[in-house]
């Protein structure tokens, strides 16, 4: 699960992650009430103005109503003009922000809607730093990747210039050591009081992110300032979704907005799914064997609409959940049910789909491919159901009679 | 032979809740030696099956079993005096790391989690806990570990498994039936397929089962199944590259997956480039590993790797 800028900033700032002071705002006149208190309290007559979406680039990314207008724009107009001033151009950018579409090399080329903006103080940044927590699938710890090229994509600098990469293992037993922490800081160039700085810095993120539970922490740029603070200028972090049921105050943070319908329905009920563009609906159990059925829906020339596994549990209700979310994307024109039954027994499945087409009825062909625990049990149901099913005995043929029924 | 598990391991099972107990009768069906049960809320009593045998399993049984399995309240408990070497976890996802530390804690050499769910810092606990001890974990999120014909431990259906030559390793549950049901419709069989689990953090991994395939007399190929995400398939096309002496097959899912999006699976996923089928699949053509272009494919792709064509 992701969240906005400004929750990550509020979560780092609860354990003493030094960020800029900010505040966000849903209106052009709670972003215009910003402004006061925020130059007030920093004594930096620059704030900067940032939209607040769940993806990368804003900075550089644009609005399709604005195409002049960035997604995050520094408000300079105080220097001279004082508060009065920042106030007004904070106006006009909020009335053009909220409500219009940010298009970032992250949103696709549809964008996204800007509901929320965050007004921060501005910063004098003496150098901009990259930092991250992530988990190492190859040694099964988190590790610390730190680097001087603030600003720059981590992706490129690992392919341009993997040296400039510093990199730290934590044992989970103990936690970033201070020895681990200091060779970061002074890796980053970083001296004197900013060195001790940086220090805690790492230390307070790198206990953050075993306490939150996260995939990932990124702070893109880190930035020292001309006074020696290290500061999270930016944030993403990213939970962990198996861990998200014992942190209720982050679960309360998710915005749905920013998220897919049909996929927080299938959330819902428990189902894993992923909505796509293609015709071909598929349900299937197992995530590999779910993704390989869209692969094989590729193979035998079409599309698939969705990922969706409906897991080793289901129950005839998630089955007919499942067909709902699928039925109700008007791009599929044929599903495909690919179900090898272990944990989950074909009965189920069987007894889920007739359910299902009796309570949403079917416009569409239908093949399904049992296999499994119980299966002649789920086979017969099917047969003696009198539904409009093809039965396939294995995957590729499934997969070829629905894509040529389908088309 | 096989490996990890034969006709003399002697099986615990942590969690007996409604899940737990419904495999535990399949692998008791199936003839595995399952020894005793940790389920502290019911400490002290015993739990009763009966019911069918399943004839695919462990040959020259009565056609019906009645087996009563004492259940303890500790891991610690059930090996002193069950002798139970191997232990399969049904826990739920928020106690599950913790019982398996509190297996390698007891002594147990093999520890298979089939639970899916566990938060992923649990699992760096759990593995760290596991550092320096004898015990083998595998999974967690996967469907078990199977010798057909001797022992099964997990939820696969046992009836598709055959006694047989090759051994199966794969990061997927449902695609290891799949190649599994190939293998003994073709004829070959399994000496044994181990599910090694679709999370980011896991036990036993390929290059692990590799080795052991590796050095199993009876195994003479092997299929490895895998998915985008990470860097394990990678890994093990290196090692068959430079120590495998057995032919190899292989199946990558997820070719079609975007990237950024979890697949199901935590592990599954398309990040930062990295992680994709075709990095996969061309690591795993370079190492002379014949891919199986769809899963209905598995077992002709193991039939070409073994040059039987």
């Amino acid at each position: 699960m992701k969240i906005h800028e400004y929750q990550a900033k509020e979560l780092m700032a609860a354990r003493g992650i030094p960020v800029p002071l900010g505040r966000v705002a849903t209106t052009v006149e709670e972003a215009v009430a910003a402004v006061r208190p925020l130059v007030e309290e920093s004594g930096n007559p620059v704030v900067v103005v940032k939209s607040q979406i769940h993806a990368g680039g804003r900075g550089k990314g644009t609005f399709k109503e604005h195409p002049d207008l960035g997604g995050v724009t520094v408000v300079l107009d105080g220097i001279e003009g004082g508060i009065d001033a920042t106030e007004n151009k904070v106006r006009e950018l909020a009335s053009k922000m909220l409500g219009s579409t940010l298009v970032t090399i992250q949103t696709g080329p549809e964008g996204r809607v800007v509901n929320r903006l965050y007004i921060e103080q501005g910063i004098d940044i003496e150098t901009e730093l990259y930092l991250s927590v992530v988990l190492d699938r190859s040694t099964s710890r988190n590790i610390v990747m730190a680097s001087t090229e603030g600003g720059t994509e981590i992706e490129e600098v690992a392919e341009h210039t993997p040296d400039k990469i510093l990199r730290e293992s934590i044992d989970p037993a103990f936690g970033l050591l201070d020895f681990q922490a200091a060779r970061v800081a002074t890796g980053l160039g970083l001296e004197d009081q900013a060195h001790r700085n940086g220090v805690k810095f790492l230390k307070a993120l790198t206990a953050a992110a075993v306490e939150f539970d996260t995939d990932m922490i990124e702070i893109n740029p880190l930035v020292l300032t001309t006074d020696g603070q290290v500061m999270a200028l930016d944030g993403k972090i990213s939970f962990e979704a198996n861990a998200l049921y014992r942190h209720p105050e982050i679960m309360d943070m998710r915005d749905e907005t920013e998220e897919d319908a049909a996929e927080l329905e299938a959330a819902e009920h428990d189902l894993s799914f992923i909505k796509l563009d293609g015709t071909i609906g598929c349900m299937v159990n197992g995530a590999g064997l779910a993704m390989a059925t869209m692969d094989i829906i590729k193979y035998v020339g079409a599309e698939p609409a969705n990922f969706l596994d409906v897991g080793g549990g289901a129950t005839a209700e998630k089955v007919t959940a499942a067909f709902k979310i699928i039925t109700a994307d008007p791009n599929v024109k044929g599903i495909f049910v690919n179900i090898f039954g272990g944990i989950m027994r074909c009965d189920t499945i069987a007894n889920g789909i007739v359910e299902a087409v009796q309570e949403v009825g079917l416009t569409v062909p239908l093949v399904v491919r049992l296999e499994g625990t119980n299966v002649e049990l789920g086979k017969q149901i099917l047969d003696e159901s009198g539904l409009d099913v093809v039965s396939a005995p294995d995957m590729k043929s499934g997969a070829q009679k629905i894509v040529e029924l389908a088309t | 032979m096989s490996v990890l598990v034969d006709k003399n391991t002697r099986v615990i099972v942590q969690g007996l809740g409604k899940t737990g107990r419904f495999h535990t009768d399949k692998a008791i069906a199936y003839g595995t030696n399952m020894v005793g049960a940790v389920h502290p809320s019911k400490a002290g009593t015993i739990e009763s099956f009966e019911g069918e045998t399943d004839h695919s399993g462990v040959s020259g049984r009565p056609d019906t079993y009645a087996h009563e399995l004492p259940i303890f309240g500790s891991v610690e408990e059930a090996v002193a005096k069950t002798g139970a070497d191997t232990s399969v976890l049904y826990v739920p996802p928020p106690f599950a790391a913790d019982a398996i530390m509190e297996a390698a804690d007891a002594g147990v050499r093999l520890i298979i989690a089939i639970t899916e769910g566990i938060p992923v810092t649990d699992m760096v606990m759990a593995k760290r806990f596991l550092e320096g001890t004898d015990s083998r974990l595998v999974g967690p999120n996967c469907p078990g570990v199977i010798t057909p014909g001797e022992c099964k431990i997990g939820i696969m259906p046992g009836y598709i498994h055959k006694p047989g030559k090759i051994g199966v390793v794969s990061r997927s549950g449902t695609l290891t039936y799949e190649a599994v049901y190939q293998l003994t419709t073709i004829g070959l069989g399994q000496t044994t397929a181990i599910g090694i689990g679709g999370d980011p953090v896991n036990g036993t991994n390929f290059v692990d089962c590799l080795q052991l395939f590796n050095d199993d007399p009876e195994t003479e190929g092997v299929i490895m199944i895998g998915e985008i995400g990470g860097t394990a398939e990678e890994e093990a096309a290196d090692w068959v590259k430079a120590n495998m002496k057995k032919p190899v097959a292989g199946f990558i899912a997820g070719t079609t997956a975007p990237p950024g999006k979890r697949m199901g699976h935590a592990g599954a996923i398309i990040s930062g480039g990295k992680g994709t089928a075709a990095d996969k699949i061309s690591a795993m053509e370079s190492a002379g590993i014949v891919v199986a272009p769809t899963p209905t494919d598995m077992g002709s792709a193991m039939v070409q790797a073994l040059g039987q064509e």
